[in-house]
């Protein structure tokens, strides 16, 4: 019981995660209709800038302004880049994210090098907030819960009660209409862009210590990211949610019980060859879960695209 | 670009027929003959590498180029190919079955076609961002099986195979790198051509109708989806070409053939060529190979080059190299190619200066970020200069400065000389 209760709070700080990042990743693509593949750069870049502002002047301030700088960052992306791509179609522009990820990864691998940033969560944290039938949960853990909660609620509020959220869900759906009455819609797409950019920052921010620093942690991600939100469903706020927090538990379950395959086959009746070398299936036999937990949200995102295109929320056909 | 039809279904015609044979029989000639200039192993195991990228590269750009469809995982199909064919070359080792090398291709393409057709079953619903996002998923879902099934994947190592152990074809035995080249130039001619004649028939026509205009193709009564469908699986079964040669020149494969980086790089190579005309993937290939080789010699900072090319490319050239190319057509039917000359100098001697040190201040910063403690010395183009010292720093910004300057100078004289050049002649303003 205990374990299920740790596997919960685990899977639910990486669903939140993945849920910083899909949401800005979903609200980009239901805008502009492109989706931004170097997401998972800007989240990189957060952990970096982060991991240098932190060498200076501590951990908190680097949670300030690093995703500022990464958000301005994106705004600028999109104003000079995306904007200049867009006018040849969703696959330049696709191509061009894609391009820009590369670059990216070879610009900090540029200025910090290939190896892990020594960035690490600040002492104040650094104490077991509570423990749970002998295992001790991380206050750093209970931190990243919070902020990904107080952004989500906050995200909510913005989108849903303010003026500024108004135009934009009516910009998501007719950004047409919207310019004609008046609003700036590319200044809109430029905010929204950077707003979501600054997600990812933020998410860089706070996992960068606890999933490390180093080049490779966007590539790691990114994928992830991209399957959560075509299992939410492209443009769905709430599918992004929901696919973040089912793909966080699924990979954190499977990764801590051991279930064999061997037990499983057997259970269906079938015989365990008596010489396992020689056998073409053996691997099949010796599979653990903790073995195929990393690949489970690509087989998700396979079914659901086979049996339900649009996503578990998605309105719009995928 | 696309000239009318009308021209083109007046096939028959004889000087027709030879425009259609002479380029072929003159590649043909040219790959038969490259070795007497390069012969070193080196070099012959470079060509060999271009061999492959470029069927790599124009059956990726079946569906970039062609049918609007952009793949992140097309190394999969590719992969797969490779290492079913290093299986089929360990049974017919262990089995002595009556094969010979050449011949192997054939499987590797049959492997890329009968997984193509798994997995465009769905994957070609649609095109654009869900294509490209499932592609990313599959390519994802194979390369981390391969760590997992270790029995046909091989686990981190990979599996490797014997090409020598085939049977002797005509009593080769493909022990030297010469006669591997010829294989390859020879399936390189053949996949090159089978995919220039694909895009000519009635379905590789549909394919780029239904790329520019999915629904008024189905309005002429095409099926979109069916159409993708085939494209998708022709390119499976060039790729798996592509593979069977890759494994048949380095003798094995690992999970590096199936990665995001290799398909990522394949679409670098494919976009830096062109994905306009049916050449520009060669050209890429070429190119990317060269680069990939020759830049990699000299500094540690290629990658990061390559996608600042890539970018720019992106955003300023969408058409790619061959597409530039190509664009001078109308400027040399009007005669006007000379005049480009001047202009052309004029404005590539000041951006090549401009490159030059930028890119020396990139490498200026590297060096004085990541050399070991003490190390002051570098070389940048055979000049010895310290990292730490202020006069390399104030001299390549300098002269990166002043370059740009004069390149944004000489931009609208150039532009000018362009639009000159390329309106036909008596309709000048």
């Amino acid at each position: 019981m205990e374990l299920v209760v740790i596997n919960i709070i685990d899977g639910l700080v990486t669903g939140l995660l993945l849920f910083m990042l899909s949401s800005g990743l979903t609200l980009i693509f239901s805008m502009m209709g492109v989706l931004n593949f170097a997401h998972a750069s800007f989240y990189m870049l957060g952990a970096y800038f982060a991991y240098q502002i932190s060498s200076i002047t501590g951990f908190w301030m680097g949670l300030l302004i690093a995703p500022v700088i990464v958000g301005v960052g994106g705004a600028l992306v999109e104003r000079y880049g995306l904007r200049r791509v867009h006018q040849f179609g969703h696959v330049p522009e696709l191509i061009f994210t894609f391009g820009l990820a590369l670059l990216i990864e070879e610009l900090v691998q540029f200025f910090w090098g290939k190896n892990q940033m020594a960035y690490e969560s600040p002492e104040t944290l650094q104490f077991a907030a509570f423990a749970i039938g002998g295992n001790s949960v991380p206050a750093y853990k209970v931190f990243m819960i919070f902020i990904s909660v107080g952004i989500f609620l906050g995200l909510l509020y913005v989108l849903t009660r303010t003026r500024v959220g108004m135009v934009i869900q009516a910009a998501l759906s007719y950004p047409r209409t919207v310019e004609a009455l008046g609003h700036n819609v590319p200044l809109v797409f430029m905010g929204v862009f950077g707003v979501g950019t600054a997600l990812a920052g933020v998410a860089g921010v706070i996992a960068g210590p606890v999933l490390g620093t180093f080049p490779g942690m966007a590539v790691v991600l990114g994928s992830i990211v991209f399957v959560t939100i075509v299992i939410g469903g492209l443009g769905s706020l709430w599918g992004a949610l929901v696919a973040s927090l089912l793909i966080g538990w699924l990979t954190t379950f499977a990764a801590s019980y051991n279930v064999e395959f061997e037990t499983i086959l057997k259970f269906f009746g079938m015989e365990k060859p008596e010489i396992m070398s020689e056998s073409a299936l053996r691997d099949i036999w010796t599979l653990t879960l903790p073995q195929i937990g990393p690949i489970l949200p690509y087989i998700l995102m396979i079914l659901i695209l086979v049996f339900r295109p649009n996503g578990l929320f998605g309105k719009r056909d995928a | 670009m696309n000239s009318s039809i009308s021209e083109k279904a007046s096939l028959p015609q004889r000087n027709e027929f030879w425009k259609l044979v002479f380029p072929w029989v003159l590649t043909a000639l040219f790959l038969l003959f490259l070795p007497v200039i390069f012969a070193s192993n080196s070099a012959l195991t470079i060509m060999n590498q271009m061999a492959i990228t470029i069927i790599f590269a124009l059956a990726y750009n079946m569906l970039l180029g062609q049918g609007g469809m952009l793949s992140f995982g097309h190394a999969v199909y590719m992969g797969v190919g490779g290492f079913m064919c290093v299986h089929v070359m360990n049974y017919v080792e262990i089995n002595s079955a009556p094969l010979s090398l050449p011949f192997l291709p054939i499987f590797g393409g049959l492997f890329g076609l009968g997984l193509a057709t798994l997995v465009g079953t769905f994957s070609t619903r649609s095109a654009g961002t869900v294509f490209a996002m499932i592609s990313l998923g599959v390519g994802e879902l194979i390369a981390a099986c391969s760590l997992i099934i270790v029995a046909f994947f091989g686990g981190e190592e990979g599996v490797s195979a014997d090409r020598t152990y085939m049977r002797p074809f005509f009593e080769i035995e493909f022990f030297t790198q010469i006669e591997v080249y010829y294989l390859t130039s020879v399936w390189l001619l053949i996949s090159a051509l089978l995919m220039y004649l694909f895009s000519r028939t009635p379905i590789g026509r549909m394919a780029n109708a239904v790329r520019d205009n999915p629904e008024r193709a189905e309005f002429l009564g095409y099926s979109a989806r069916w159409v993708r469908y085939y494209s998708f699986c022709a390119s499976g079964f060039f790729c798996g070409i592509a593979g069977a040669l890759f494994a048949i020149n380095f003798e094995i494969l690992t999970e590096e053939n199936l990665n995001l980086a290799t398909s990522g790089s394949i679409l670098l190579v494919t976009f830096l060529g062109g994905v306009g005309v049916f050449f520009g993937p060669i050209i890429g290939a070429v190119l990317f190979t060269l680069l990939q080789t020759v830049l990699g010699l000299y500094t540690e900072l290629w990658q990061l080059y390559l996608g600042a090319l890539f970018l720019a490319t992106v955003m300023f050239f969408p058409q790619g190299f061959a597409g530039v190319l190509v664009s001078h057509a109308p400027a040399a039917r009007n005669g006007r190619l000379g005049s480009l000359f001047i202009p052309y100098v004029k404005m590539a001697a000041p951006s090549a200066v401009c490159l030059w040190s930028v890119a020396g201040l990139a490498e200026l910063l590297f060096h004085a970020r990541h050399a070991a403690l003490g190390e002051e010395e570098m070389v940048y183009f055979g000049i010895n200069m310290l990292s730490t010292s202020v006069i390399p720093w104030t001299v390549f910004g300098g002269l990166a400065v002043i370059s740009f300057g004069i390149c944004r100078k000489v931009a609208p004289s150039v532009l000018e000389a362009w639009d000159k050049a390329i309106t036909p002649k008596g309709m000048a303003q």
